[in-house]
This record gives structure tokens, sequence and C-alpha cells, in this order.
């Protein structure tokens, strides 16, 4: 089932290295690249249907196409690696092993919008893979791919790491802008939006570590060799990582479209110890569950995914097995995203806090039905109700949760009236 | 006009220009939408997601503060879905709030309090633990209870995007977000501006005014609208009244200049007017000292007295100092009183030491002495060019205008020699020597020209003597230039072009262009860089002359000149004599009085023999001080009337006790010719206000002044002053109007000039100048140039602000800024004791080493009754206008061993 395309050079000793990198391929299509009139690349992308891996897989040839034209202002690329949704371990890869496949992507990224100043934020807490990501663009930077005169070719183009400081949020696009703008990472309100007025004002386009890191292969075969990987609408291969429940938890690149019991099974080893599946989080913490009876006919595209009301997110799937308590779980999610809330909107930063209070006082048997109705109006009015998507990131799990697994929260309802009951007959 | 487009909001066709919110349309509709993180004053946030509304077609609600209104719209602002998420959103906030509104200082001013009850919020759905942090009150001027924070942002917002202060902004994250200064510092001068802007935005208890509190609250209190009584700006203000005393000031969000922003001396400076040290009644002088009397005894003694000297020495040795500091009635009555009762021309107001170039200069050469422009404007500018002000202290709301330019990209152009903030902040930092204004915009028209940068067409059609100016700025190159001013030719190439070649480019200008040998010629200067770029006549370009004093405008206005009748009308041309005589019943002397330095040189020679100053120090505000005590000393009969015992009410025979500006009605007007009504909120500490003893005085001399109300007055001026004409009382009651405002119809004037200039051409003129260099220059003797100026905290002679707690604990004394070169060449270290000395005196004072000052220059305040620095400034004066050399002379400085 695996296909190696982004993940090509992971397993050769030293590819992080350019001299190995280069024996391998790399930056050996930017004579091409520059042959190409900026446009044309900008074509090529759209043509592959290459969607945004950040989670939201909007189509990234569009996004390119939407900078506005004829500004006097600087356009910039800025790459997100700000990889911190739980669950979610797949452009570490990219940095560590292959770097320069991205540096390689964002040059031909970068010659198609017309950026010759790129940011790549990267999350603070990466330290080891900041060192390689900027081992390499030195490497590169000696060699001559990056500078001056890119390969040789007159065009300009420097980049720039910026380390985040331990905020979930300023993965959020405008977050992050504000971040590497030295303010405060709270994300803005849009429109404008950032192809317009994101980085210092000026036009920005932000793109994924793994979107970034799949145009050499592009750009090299054509949109066409690429398009015959996945699904008609979501084509191309993901970087996978699969955790929680299985015999063989990992990184692994699959193609779009597969079933993902199917993955679970074949590629994951299937569930730890024989044990019986109890639910999968499809695609990052923040997506909504499934349980094994909504996930018969899901595959690993963002069409099914929509389909099943939930979302593919950033292909960190989280395998659940039987012994799971659900409520606890969710109570571990509502502190995370509590903990992260920016506290820029009311609903975000004291809702999730009693998201969090109210699941806590069911875990301690204090809880009553209602409570449980609360939640679920809570989830309600916070979603969608605020400037940025942190909120909904809570709400659309743990709302699912309350729906498909209501039972969990009930018992412990009950276990605590119970309780309570024979203390007062005692 | 801007295009209209339509919109319909709950059923009803709402019809706006394109560009404006959502909430902005329906709070012009007068439709309700709830906010909490909103604020006018601001860029719109959408954080407290109150003011969700529903629009047909989108999947969500959204912020109807940062959705600008598109065409078609159908907006939804209350539906039970919207109903439900405002009530979570403010039950949520009260789960974490004190809910103590029976005590809390804010209640009936309390926006969530408010809301709360609008919408229901049941205080129960949520109960769980709530903050307990400490209360913060380690300042004199602002109490924080975090606790009651509700994290809208507005106070982080107001003090980082509008003052640019940079004191305060949300720490932490998320639940634990809260506004605190860096490294949770008190607050102190080193870290805050005290504006209480952050207050006047908390929609909630947590921010309050410290003094204010437990004073009364919104319930109790009567709020007066009135304009604020310090610097030129014109800000309008509530005072808050409970049993006759102001125990507090608000804002005034509809205000027309500030739009509810004040700075620390607007909305702290207050407590001077109930302050134990007022004079409270008439004193008379008693040997040595002074004894309590009656207002009938002592004004009969001023009447008797006045007309028994006129009588033996004749009108021409008697006059009248008016003042700024009061309104405009008085001005004008005061004017009249010594033209009528007096009968002579020997009348001045303090304008005379501070923008009398302006008036003189402008009107040589646009044909008015004053400001062109509106303030509001200035956010418009695309290159600002400030010369001789230091704004973000003089005049700190109209810098809020300047640094919104800035924000929005303007370019900054500054010269002045010291480093001041704006300085700072500028693209170009013209670092000039002191007096060298002349040589600096000679030569900055010089690299005009030569780049071809000016405006021929403007030049052509609305100029005349460009040919001898060409002529004369021909002589200024860059050599010459760079010598003359210490600025290097770059700066000044590059000031030129950052000026000439914006659309609209302002200059905006205080007393560091005035107060010099050439001030006229300064003021003269600056007309004529604006005329060859054509950077006047249009919204936010002209010059900006930025007014000291609340009504140093309006003072000059209405006719306490010496060579004009109000209304700027003169006392040569027979026309305006006749009529105003015949208005007053009186013949007006046809040779101008005497300026008001001019009356204190004939009193030192013993040739003046009595003398009215009204609201006026001179004995610690006029430059060469040995020089005015000897002028006073030799007075025959000299009454001051004041609110404070001041320098000069000592040397005064009867000291007459005045009313503050919120003890009276009248009006001032602004640096942008508004003219606006103060309003009386309490009583006057003595029992007569300012134009009620002007008239009684008169009266007794023998000129009845029946008046029962200043508005009687202004009906008067407007029939007299043309440029008045349309004003009245009602008409500004609301918001003040600008001059010219010749008809009961007419809407006053933002701009002036935007067709002909006031000159009988029509055309402007160009006014060929030299360089001349101030008046004392520094040598081996004394090394140093002093230059003199404010401190934001205080004002002028500090009367007000150091009665003004808070205030004075701030800034509890002078201090002399000087370099750290200048510094360590004399063995100085900061706050170390030294003497000041000029040729004219010396004085001690603490020593502040800052790289504001540069090499060879110091500065000095004068608001310190403690530290008068006018001991050691120098009588040279403005040779047209008169008015002295505050801005530069030589002195030198000695260090004091530890004392």
């Amino acid at each position: 089932m695996e296909v190696k395309i982004l993940s090509a050079k992971f397993d050769i000793k030293d590819a992080h290295m350019l001299e190995v990198a280069k024996q391998h391929g790399a930056y050996s299509q930017l004579d091409k690249l520059f042959s190409m009139e900026p446009v044309a690349v900008i074509e090529e992308v759209k043509n592959s249907g290459l969607r945004g891996r950040g989670g939201a897989g909007f189509p990234a040839g569009l996004k390119w196409s939407f900078l506005p034209k004829g500004l006097n202002k600087p356009v910039y690329l800025t790459v997100n690696s700000d990889e911190s949704e739980p669950a979610t371990f797949k452009d570490r890869y990219i940095l560590v092993r292959d770097p320069h496949m991205m540096i390689e992507g964002i040059i031909i990224c970068c010659y198609a919008i017309g950026c010759h100043d790129a940011y790549i934020y990267i999350r603070g807490e990466y330290t080891s893979q900041v060192k390689a990501l900027q081992k390499a663009i030195d490497e590169a930077y000696a060699a001559g791919y990056l500078g001056e005169k890119v390969a040789g070719h007159d065009f300009k183009l420097d980049v720039t790491v910026h380390r985040g400081a331990g905020a979930y949020i300023c993965g959020e696009e405008t977050a992050l802008l504000e971040s590497i703008e030295g303010k405060k990472g709270q994300p803005r309100s849009k429109p404008p939006f950032p192809a317009v007025e994101g980085l210092y004002g000026c036009p920005t386009i932000i793109n994924n570590v793994q979107t970034i890191a799949s145009l050499p292969y592009i750009i090299e075969n054509g949109a066409a060799a690429y398009k015959q990987y996945g699904t008609e609408k979501s084509p191309g291969t993901h970087l996978f990582g699969i955790s929680g429940h299985v015999n063989k938890p990992g990184m692994y690149e699959l193609p779009l479209g597969l079933p993902i019991l199917d993955v679970i099974e074949k590629v994951a080893g299937g569930v730890l110890n024989g044990k019986k599946l109890k639910a999968i989080i499809p695609g990052g913490s923040s997506t909504p569950v499934q349980t094994p009876e909504d996930a018969k006919d899901l595959t690993l595209d963002y069409e099914s995914m929509a389909a099943h009301k939930t979302m593919f997110g950033s292909g960190g799937i989280v395998v659940l097995d039987e012994t799971v308590d659900i409520v606890k779980l969710v109570e571990n999610l509502a502190q995370f995203y509590h903990h992260e809330s920016c506290g820029q909107c009311t609903p975000c930063r004291e809702g999730l806090g009693w998201i969090l209070k109210i699941v806590k006082k069911i875990l301690r048997g204090d809880g009553t039905s209602a409570d449980i109705d609360l939640l679920v109006e809570l989830c309600d009015n916070i979603e969608m109700k605020t400037v940025c998507v942190l909120s909904a990131a809570c709400t659309m799990p743990v709302r699912s949760y309350l729906i498909k697994f209501r039972h969990e929260f009930e018992a412990y309802v009950k276990k605590g009236a119970s309780a309570q009951a024979n203390v007062k007959q005692g | 006009m801007d295009e209209l487009i339509m919109v319909k909001i709950n059923g009803m066709d709402v019809h706006f220009p394109k560009g404006k919110t959502i909430l902005e349309v329906c709070k012009d509709a007068g439709i309700y939408i709830p906010t909490l993180c909103y604020d006018e004053r601001l860029k719109p946030h959408g954080g407290c997601r109150l003011c969700l509304v529903e629009i047909k077609g989108k999947p969500v609600p959204l912020t109807s503060c940062t959705t600008p209104g598109e065409a078609g719209m159908e907006i939804s602002t209350e539906s039970p879905k919207l109903t439900r998420l405002r009530k979570t959103i403010l039950e949520l906030l009260l789960s974490n709030h004190p809910n103590d509104c029976m005590v809390c200082e804010a209640s009936g001013d309390c926006s969530l309090r408010e809301m709360a009850y609008l919408y229901g919020a049941s205080l129960d759905r949520f109960q769980g633990e709530k903050w307990n942090l400490p209360i913060r009150e380690d300042n004199p001027f602002i109490t924080f209870e975090p606790n009651k924070c509700i994290a809208c942002g507005r106070c982080t917002r107001i003090c980082n995007e509008v003052v640019m202060a940079g004191t305060i902004d949300l720490v932490n994250r998320g639940f634990n977000a809260i506004p605190e200064t860096a490294f949770a510092k008190p607050r102190s001068l080193k870290n805050c501006e005290f504006c209480g802007q952050c207050v006047s935005t908390c929609p909630t208890g947590a921010l309050t005014d410290k003094k204010g509190r437990g004073k009364g609250r919104a319930g109790d209190i009567k709020k007066v609208k009135t304009t604020c009584t310090y610097c030129g700006t014109g800000c309008n203000f509530f005072l808050n009244v409970r049993n006759d005393r102001v125990v507090r000031v608000t804002s005034d969000f509809e205000a027309p200049v500030n739009k509810g922003n004040l700075c620390i001396k607007g909305r702290y400076g207050y407590d001077f007017i109930h302050s134990d040290e007022r004079i409270k009644t008439p004193l008379i002088r008693e040997g040595e000292g002074f004894r309590e009397a009656s207002w009938d005894e002592a004004l009969s003694l001023v009447a008797g007295r006045f007309n028994a000297i006129i009588k033996e020495h004749g009108p021409d040795k008697v006059g009248g100092f008016s003042s700024s500091r009061c309104s405009n009635e008085e001005n004008y009555l005061l004017a009249k009183w010594v033209r009528c009762a007096v009968g002579s021309n020997n009348v001045d107001n303090c304008a005379r030491v501070c923008h009398a170039p302006t008036v003189a200069g402008l009107a040589q050469s646009f044909g008015a002495g004053a400001a062109t422009n509106s303030l509001e404007q200035m956010s418009d500018i695309d290159t600002i060019f400030i010369i001789g002000s230091n704004t973000t202290e003089a005049h700190p709301i109209v810098s809020l205008y300047l640094k919104k330019a800035i924000s929005k990209g303007a370019k900054v152009v500054v010269a002045d020699p010291r480093k001041i903030w704006l300085a700072q902040r500028a693209d170009v930092w013209l670092n000039m020597k002191p007096g060298s204004n002349i040589a600096l915009i000679n030569g900055i028209i010089h690299v005009i020209l030569k780049n071809g940068w000016e405006s021929k067409e403007f030049i052509k059609t609305r100029t005349e003597g460009f040919a001898e100016l060409k002529a004369k700025v021909e002589e200024y190159d860059l050599d010459r230039v760079e010598k003359l001013t210490g600025v290097s030719r770059d700066k000044i190439i590059e000031a030129a072009r950052l000026y000439s070649q914006a659309e609209k480019s302002m200059i905006v200008y205080g007393l560091g262009i005035t107060e010099h040998l050439t001030g006229t010629e300064n003021s003269m200067a600056t007309a004529n860089l604006a005329l060859v770029c054509g950077q006047v006549g249009r919204p936010s370009t002209g010059i900006m002359a930025l007014r000291g004093q609340n009504n140093v405008q309006g003072a000059s206005d209405l006719g306490p000149l010496p060579a004009t009748l109000p209304g700027y009308q003169s006392v040569t041309d027979p026309k305006c004599r006749e009529k105003f005589g015949k208005a007053w019943g009186v013949t007006i002397k046809d040779k101008p009085g005497l300026k008001s330095v001019e009356m204190l040189d004939e009193c030192a020679k013993g040739n003046f023999k009595a003398l009215y100053i009204l609201g006026e120090d001179p004995a610690h505000t006029d430059p060469d001080l040995h020089h005015i005590r000897k002028a006073l000393d030799k007075i025959d009969f000299l009454v001051v009337q004041d609110i404070f015992p001041t320098e000069t009410t000592k040397y005064a025979h009867v000291i007459l006790p005045g009313a503050s500006f919120a003890e009276k009605d009248g009006t001032f007007t602004n640096g942008e010719r508004r003219v606006q009504r103060i309003r009386k909120a309490v009583g006057p500490v003595a029992g007569l206000a300012d134009w009620e003893v002007l008239c009684k005085v008169s009266t007794l001399m023998g000129y009845p002044m029946p008046y029962t109300h200043p508005s009687q007055i202004m009906d008067e001026i407007a029939t007299l002053v043309p440029a008045y004409g349309g004003i009245s009382y009602k008409r500004i009651e609301k918001k003040g109007i600008q001059w010219p405002c010749p008809t009961k119809d007419h809407p006053g004037t933002t701009t002036l000039y935007t067709e002909t200039f006031a000159r009988p051409s029509g055309l402007a003129l160009f006014m060929v100048l030299d360089h001349v260099g101030s008046g004392e220059v520094p040598d081996e003797t004394y090394p140093l140039v002093l230059i003199t100026g404010r401190v934001r905290e205080h004002y002028n002679n500090g009367s007000q602000t150091r009665h003004a707690v808070g205030i004075i604990d701030l800034v509890p004394e002078e201090l002399v800024e000087i370099s750290p070169e200048d510094a360590q060449s004399l063995g100085i270290k900061n706050l170390d004791w030294v003497k000041v000395l000029s040729r004219r005196g010396e004085i001690k004072v603490r020593a502040k080493v800052t790289k504001r000052s540069q090499t060879g220059n110091v500065f000095m305040s004068f608001h310190h009754q403690s530290t008068l620095t006018n001991v050691l400034t120098s009588g040279h004066r403005c040779r047209i206008s008169g008015t002295p050399e505050y801005k530069s002379c030589a002195v030198r400085i000695e260090q004091l061993s530890q004392e």
C-alpha cells in the first residue's frame, strides 16, 4: 500500500546532507523550473490537484493565484512548520530526513509567486529539527541554491527560520504572521486574507511543509504523474502518522483514498493485542471521532471524511481500543485546548474552561444529565463564533464524543448519584 | 459624495456611504448592538463576540464590528439564536466576575452590568471558583481591580494603538490573560504617561480613577460638559460634580477635537479647583503683607485709585494685561475696559510672550495669523514637518493625530535641537542649532528649487514675490546651511524631498519657531516653504501653529492688543475706530498703545503708573526676572487677579480672587479657531467670576457694563467682529464652530485659503528672509545654550498642576537636561545638584543626564516656583512682535559639591 514519493530519501543514510541529497536528485529540477514561466508553474501545480496539507485541504495552486497583481509591495512565502496538532508527526520527518526537498519546494513556490523572502515558522519545541533545518539552509546558501542568484539564475531568494515559543495557536496562519512580526500570537480577523494583506501588511502565501515538499516531484514528473496516486479530487500521497492502540504505530506514506480500516489492519498491524476497536480519531485531535460502524466505508481522502461529518485534518490517525475511557479522553482534550486558547475571544477563552470544569465535575461524580446537555449547548454557542477555529477544534470533537458516547458520560452521572445516595443513607 | 449603498437591517432599508462596518451603520441608524471590546477610537477587534449578527446567506454569524456593509446584505441584529449566544457569553464573563455591583466604583457606568440586565444573564448557570487577585493601587491615578477585568483588551489597545505609550499589554495566554505592565512593575513615569486613556475605555470597574473613588458614582453626580483649561488643543470633557465639588473628569466621546481622548493634565489636573491655597477673598496690601477685604471695599479702592491716577497722570500711564487663560468674553471686556473706562490703548495679552509672531508673521504672508487647517485633518497627512514643537509633551492630544498618521505610514521630518519622542521616530531628524530656523528653511527651499520640486502652478496662480525669494534662497547653498544649522546636507535634501513630493504635507510648529529674536520671520519662513510647494489651502496641508494656552487664539482675536481692536481691526484705521467708538460710546485713540513688555520697561523707568493684570504671572514666566521684579516694584498701583498666590501677586496692591474655568460660563477659542463653551460646574470660590469683577470695576469707574450673562457679551462680539459674526451660545451648545463664521447660517471654516488668501490682492506673499541667529550666543564664559519649554505633566507657571494631587508627586522639581557628553566633561552625574548661571542670574537645580539633549544644549522647564528658570533667560525679543527669546540664551553649568 505504501508509496515512496515524499519519503523516497527518508531511509537513505545521511540524505539530510546536501551531497547525499544531490546524488538522489535534490535541486535537479531548478534548471527546468527557471526555463518555465512562473504562471506555467502555478498552472502545473493547479493541474496536479495538490491540496494544502496543513489540514484544511485548500488547493495550493488556487491559493497562489489569489495574490493581487500589480501591487507595489513585496510578496512573502511563509512555510508553516508549527506542527503542533496532537497526534501529528509528519513534517518533522521531512525537516530532519530530507530538508533539501522542502528547500527546493520553497524555491519552486517562490519563483511561481514572485517572492524573494521566505520564512519558515517552526515550532519552538522542535529543537533538533530546527538545527537540522538550519544546517540544510546554510548548506544551500553555501552551494548557491539560496541567496543573490539561485543556482546561478537571475533570481534572488532569502530564507529565514523563525522559531515559535510554544503556542499551539501560532499554527493558525494569521497568529503565525503576528508571531513573526514580533507580536503576541493572536489570530487576525479575516478578511483581509493573508494572500491580500499578510506578513507586514503585504500579500503572503502560507503553505504547510508537506505541501511545499510535494512540489519538486510535481515539477519533475508533471501533474499527470502526481495525479496517478490518490483519488480524482484528492490526488497524490500523504504522510500519515498512525498512533494509539495498534501493533505497528508509525509514519507511513500512502496514496489518498484508501479505506481507513484496511490501513489500520494491513499497514499498522491491527489493534494492539487483538483488543476490540472502540473508536478512531481520523486526522488529529481536533477531528470528530468515528466509531467502527461509522468507519466501515470511510476512506482516507477529503471527500469521504466530509461525508462522514469529520475532517481529513493532518493525517494523524489515533486508534482507540475498548479500554479507553471516553470521558477521561475528553477531559484531556479540553485541558489542552483550554490551555492553548489565546484569550482574544470571550467564548473560547471562558467557554473552553467551562467545558473542562463541567467534564471534571462529571468525572468527580458531581454531574447531572443537565450538565451533559449544557456541554452540548456550550459547544453550539462557541463553535464558529470566534475569530479563528481553535474553539471549533475543541468543540467539534467534544460534541462528537458527547453524542456518540453519551452513555459513558451518563454512567459517570449515575455512578456519582448512587454514591451520593449511599452517603446520605449512611 | 461617497457612493451610497443599501442594506436591510431587521427588515428596514438603510442607506450609508461605502466603507462603513455593519456596526457603524447600525450605530448611525440608532440600532442597538451590544459590544464590550469596541471603542470608536480603536481598530475593530472582534474579540468579545457580542456584536455577532446574522447575515442572510452566511453560514455563521459574523462580527458586525469587523464586517463591512455590502450592498444588498440582509442583516438581523436580534434573533432567539443571537440572544442565546449573547446570554451565554455574558454568563461566561459573569462566572468569573465579583458581581459586587453594590459597592463597585463603576456601578451605573458599566457596560457588562447593562448588558447582563438587557439579556437577562443568569448568575447560576456557571458557578465555580473565581479569581482572587489583589487590587493594584501602586500609582497616583489608576486603580486596577484585576478580578473585574474581562480581557477585552481595550486598555492595552488604546495604550499601544492610540497613545503609543506601550505601558500595558495583555500578558499570559487564554484564561489567564490580564493587562499588565512589563514585568509587573508599578506604573511610574518610566513606563506610563498617566493619561488615563485605559480608564476611559474600560467597560467595567476594572480600571477606575483613583482620585475619584468613593466620591460619587454615575448616579450621584452631575456631568457638566466643558472645555479644558490647559493647552490650546481645545479638548472637551465632563466635569463630574457632586455636592458643589468636582470629583472626577470623564471623557466626552462626542468631542470634535479629542473624541474622548485626554492627557494627564486634562484628566487628572483638576484638583487645583478646590485647593485650600486658592485666593478666596479680595486682599489689600497692608505694609509688607495683605489683609482680607470685602468685594465692595476692594473694588471701590481699585476703581478709585485707577480714576485718581488717570486724572493725575493721564490714561496713557495706565494699562491692563489680559490673559489667554481667561474666556473670550473676559478678554473682550478687558480690552473694552482699557479703551473705554481707562481711555488708552495700553492693553496686551500673554500671547505677546508666545504666539504674537504667528499672528504677525502669518498675517503678512497669508493675510491672517491663525492655524490654517483643522486638527482632525492631521491623521491624513502624508508628510509631517514638525519644527520647534515637542508635540507629544506640550500638546499630547494633538500628537495623537500625528501618531495616527504615523501608524498609517506618514513620513516624519522633525526639526528640533532636542531628540524628542517624535525625533526618535522620524524619517529625518534635522538636529539644528537653536536659532537657525531661517537658514534651515531657506536651505530646504534652495534644494527644492534646485531639483524642480516646487509647485510651479501654485506659485504662479496663488502667490506674489517669488522672484525675490528665489534670489534670496540662491544664497543659501548647502555648504553655508550646513555651517549655520549644524545639520548634514543629506538630511536637508531628504527633508526637502519628503516635504515637497508628498501629496499632502503639513507644517506643525510651536514656540520653537516664535520665541526667538526672529520669531515673526521664522513663522514667515514656514509660510514660504508651504507656498513654494503648494502645501496650503487643502485639507491635511497648511501650517498648524500649535497654540500653547487654552484661549491664546481667542485672547488675540478679541482685542486685548495695543494696535488692534477686537477682530484685528486696527486702531490706526479711522473706519475701525469709528465703528467701535460708536458701539462703545467713546473715542478710540488713534495711536497704538504699548506692548506688555514695553509697559514693564516703562514701569522700570518709573514712567508707568497703574496696571491691572488679569490671570498672568510675569514675575515667574517673563524672561530676565530681575528686570521684571524691578518694574513691578516701581509701579504705583498694581491690581492682580488670579486664582492662586503667584510670584506676581507678591507685588500687588490689591489682589482679586479669580474664578477657575469650572466656576464660570464662557467660551474658549482653540488653536484651530474653534469657539467652544466652558460651563459653570461649581460656584466661584470667592463668589464672583472674573467677567463680573471687570463689569463692576468698570461701572464703578463710571463706564457702566451692565451684562448679566456672558452670552450677552458674545452677542455683542458677534456684531463687532466679523469672523465671530455667526457665533452665539445657542449655536455652539453642542459643538464648537471654527471661525471665520461671518453669519448665523455659516457652518464655520475648517480649511483656510482654499481659493484666495486673506491679503488685499488675494495672493500670498513670499517674504525675503535672512539668517540672523540668536540674540545671545554661547562664548567661553557661557558655553552652553539653554532652551526652555514644557514637560508633559506640568503647565506653565505650574500654579494649577502643582496643586494637582499626583502630578506634583510625579514631577516635584525642576531638572536641567544635559547631554551625557557635557555631563561627563563637567563631572556631573544624573541627579547631581548643579548651578546654572547666565549673565543675568543663577539658580540651583538638579541635573538629568539624557540623550535628549545634544552636546552644547541644555533644557529646562519653567513650571516650578522653587526654581525660577526665567532668572536666566535673556531680554532679547522678537524684532517685530516683541516676543522674548525664551528658546535660546547662553549659560554655564557648575557642579555643586554634594549637599
